[in-house]
């Protein structure tokens, strides 16, 4: 992974980019959002402050995933009617970019499908609905209504200027799961698995007042 | 410049204060309460909010003793676990009514458990993503999951009657769930649906002293009452190998067996050919000449009467004697053979020979006295001939006897069979509390 320095337009304190493809990040000095465009960084905006999360994973939370390293460079924290959840950009020694979900202590890793695979449109898609991609067949278990909370560090994409947010949840009857995600146009397709909190064999991790 | 926004390195536990009776409520889960109720006055509060607002108000007469105590820590299968919410759930049909028990479990890193307890018998439940797929098996509902079939053992319409402490998602009073329990001993797998989604868990069954030497509490955990649905039988998996080892068993028993026939001799010592009616003058009783019985140890004597009976009988007296000391073994026969045919075919009953074995008889010089009866007068059967008898008696020293062999058999057998008869009574005590008790299912 190649470390990048730039300095924030915004306040001139020094980013650093941990990810060579990252398209934002957040100045974690004046929380910034700054956005790529070509050699420069423009500030888009703003993020409020985070508010106070649970998760035990954090910025620089490093684990292993199928014998891969892995980095947390980035976090989008979602809010939907039942609560919250976080989806941690994480980063493979590789280069390769995933996420690594964590809802209610729940973890799930997955990859942008670029399989070009044809996705139906959100209108066509509600619970129960089956649907085939790469040889696995998934049925829809829920239609969430989502909105960002907040964001930090390093992301594939602007997050800037959306707002609401429908997700297809994806189940399948073993460890493979899916998410449609309808905030862009074409819709994007992740695929992934459940995976276990030991088995990611996390460091780096949030510590909690009475628990070792 | 400003400091970096970098995470708090410790996240805290939380204190706040009813909304209702200003007592205070603590929050054990960090961030993760949806709701708490709060232990003074029983309102149910929303804690997604710093407001608390209160949602509901529970009865305090409702309040159970809990066997774990909110905030106990213990540990499970090499993970810390503390206890943070509780509710008591309860099935009301028109036929049952009972109530069962949940304790909420986390570990800030590990995420959220329950332990499930009814009459003593306990489950660990982990919540599933994944969901199961179903099918039939013998025409009733199941569902597949890792490789493993589990059987649909009741569906019921579940209300939570009471909660205390906290959750990570919305709970109240008296909400309901359409519960269905899958299981395949231990394990049990559970949905649960409401109106908007569909949620699977996964249970182990564990003992109540598991639990008691886990939470470290004090006493002894009661024992279970009954039989409970995914409750692992102590006879599962083991009338098989039981059977098993009966099999070995009688396979030795049979090569014993046959090891001591080889070595038997098997040798006659006595074949003569009589002839007998009741009409003939004289005594009927005779005795044999003397013959020998020769070796160092007891042995069995096996004596064969060979008649050609048909549809008649005869009654042998026996008398085995000793020739030097006069000892004599008395014992008699009958053989009666008979034959038909009948609106249902060919009948026969009896046999024209018999056999008695001697078990042990001492070396030494015998001789047999023989004494036949017949019935006397004219055999119908036997085209108005008188009744008589030609019969063969053979005496043959040392012949193997199976006796011991079929004792020792059917010793062997019991322990089988009352475990098989066992196992299959807790199995139907078990599918008795279920949607398919065993004794309908017959029938229907």
């Amino acid at each position: 992974m190649s470390e990048r320095q730039a300095n924030c337009p915004s306040c001139g304190a020094p980013v650093q980019f941990r990810w060579s493809s990252a398209v934002q990040t957040v100045c974690p000095f004046c929380r910034s959002i700054l956005v790529r465009d070509d050699l420069d960084l423009k500030n888009v905006g703003q993020v409020a402050d985070l508010p106070p999360d649970p998760s035990p994973i954090q910025l620089l939370t490093e684990g292993v995933y199928k014998g891969k390293g892995f980095q947390v460079v980035g976090r989008i924290l979602y809010e939907y009617e039942q609560g919250g959840w976080n989806e941690w950009h994480i980063v493979f020694s590789d280069g390769a970019s995933g996420w690594l979900s964590d809802a209610q202590l729940q973890y799930a890793v997955s990859f942008r499908s670029g399989g070009g695979e044809p996705l139906p449109p959100s209108a066509q898609v509600s619970a129960g609905t089956r649907l085939r991609f790469q040889e696995t067949e998934y049925e829809v278990s829920t239609m969430t209504l989502a909105m960002y909370k907040g964001v930090e560090g390093e992301l594939p994409f602007p997050y800037f200027g959306k707002t609401d947010m429908i997700f297809a949840d994806l189940r399948t009857s073993g460890r493979s799961f899916g998410t449609l995600d309808y905030s862009e146009e074409p819709p994007l397709l992740f695929l992934g698995e459940w995976v276990e909190f030991e088995d990611l064999n996390l460091k780096n991790l949030r510590q909690f007042e009475g628990w070792a | 410049m400003a400091t970096p926004l970098v995470a708090p390195p410790l996240v805290k536990a939380k204190a706040l204060f009813c909304p209702n009776c200003g007592g205070p409520v603590e929050l054990r889960g960090f961030g993760h309460a949806i709701t708490v109720v709060c232990p003074q006055c029983l309102s149910v509060l929303d804690a997604s909010t710093p407001l608390l607002k209160v949602l509901q108000q529970a009865e305090e007469a409702q309040r159970p003793t809990l066997k774990i105590p909110l905030g106990t820590r213990g540990k499970l299968s090499g993970v810390e676990w503390e206890v943070i919410g509780y509710q008591t759930r309860g099935v009301q049909d028109v036929d049952t009514s009972y109530a069962w028990d949940e304790y909420l479990l986390f570990n800030p890193y590990k995420g959220f458990r329950y332990l499930t307890e009814y009459q003593g018998h306990w489950n660990f439940v982990t919540p599933l993503e994944p969901m199961p797929a179903r099918r039939a098996v013998g025409g009733r509902p199941a569902v597949w999951f890792e490789g493993r079939t589990f059987k649909h053992f009741s569906g019921a319409e579940a209300i939570t009657a009471f909660v205390l402490g906290e959750f990570p998602w919305r709970v109240k009073v008296g909400e309901k769930v359409i519960a269905d329990d899958f299981i395949d001993p231990p394990a049990i797998l559970s949905s649960e649906k409401t109106e908007d989604e569909i949620t699977w868990s996964k249970g182990e069954y564990t003992t109540g002293a598991d639990i008691w030497k886990a939470f470290k509490l004090p006493g002894s955990a009661p024992s279970p009452d009954g039989v409970f649905l995914n409750q692992p039988s102590p006879y599962h998996g083991r009338v098989g190998g039981i059977w098993g080892t009966f099999g070995w068993a009688i396979a030795m028993l049979a090569a014993l067996a046959i090891f001591f026939a080889v070595l038997t001799r098997q040798r006659v010592v006595f074949n003569s050919t009589y002839h007998f009616s009741p009409a003939d003058q004289g005594e009927p009783s005779f005795v044999t000449p003397v013959f020998e019985l020769d070796g160092t140890r007891d042995a069995t004597l096996e004596l064969d009467v060979n008649t050609n009976l048909t549809n008649d009988w005869a009654y042998f007296n026996f008398a085995l004697i000793n020739s030097d000391t006069g000892a004599a073994f008395d014992f008699g026969r009958e053989v009666s053979y008979y034959t038909g045919r009948d609106s249902d075919g060919a009948w026969t009953e009896g046999g024209s020979t018999s056999t008695v074995l001697i078990p042990s008889v001492p070396p030494g010089r015998y001789y047999l006295r023989v004494e036949p009866e017949m019935e006397t007068g004219i055999a119908t059967s036997r085209r108005a001939s008188l009744h008589n008898v030609d019969y063969q008696i053979v005496l043959r020293h040392d012949v193997p006897s199976y006796a011991w062999f079929w004792i020792a058999a059917s010793l062997l057998l019991v322990p089988p069979v009352a475990y098989t008869i066992r196992a299959r009574s807790f199995e139907k005590r078990r599918w008795m509390e279920s949607d398919y008790p065993p004794a309908r299912s017959r029938g229907d």
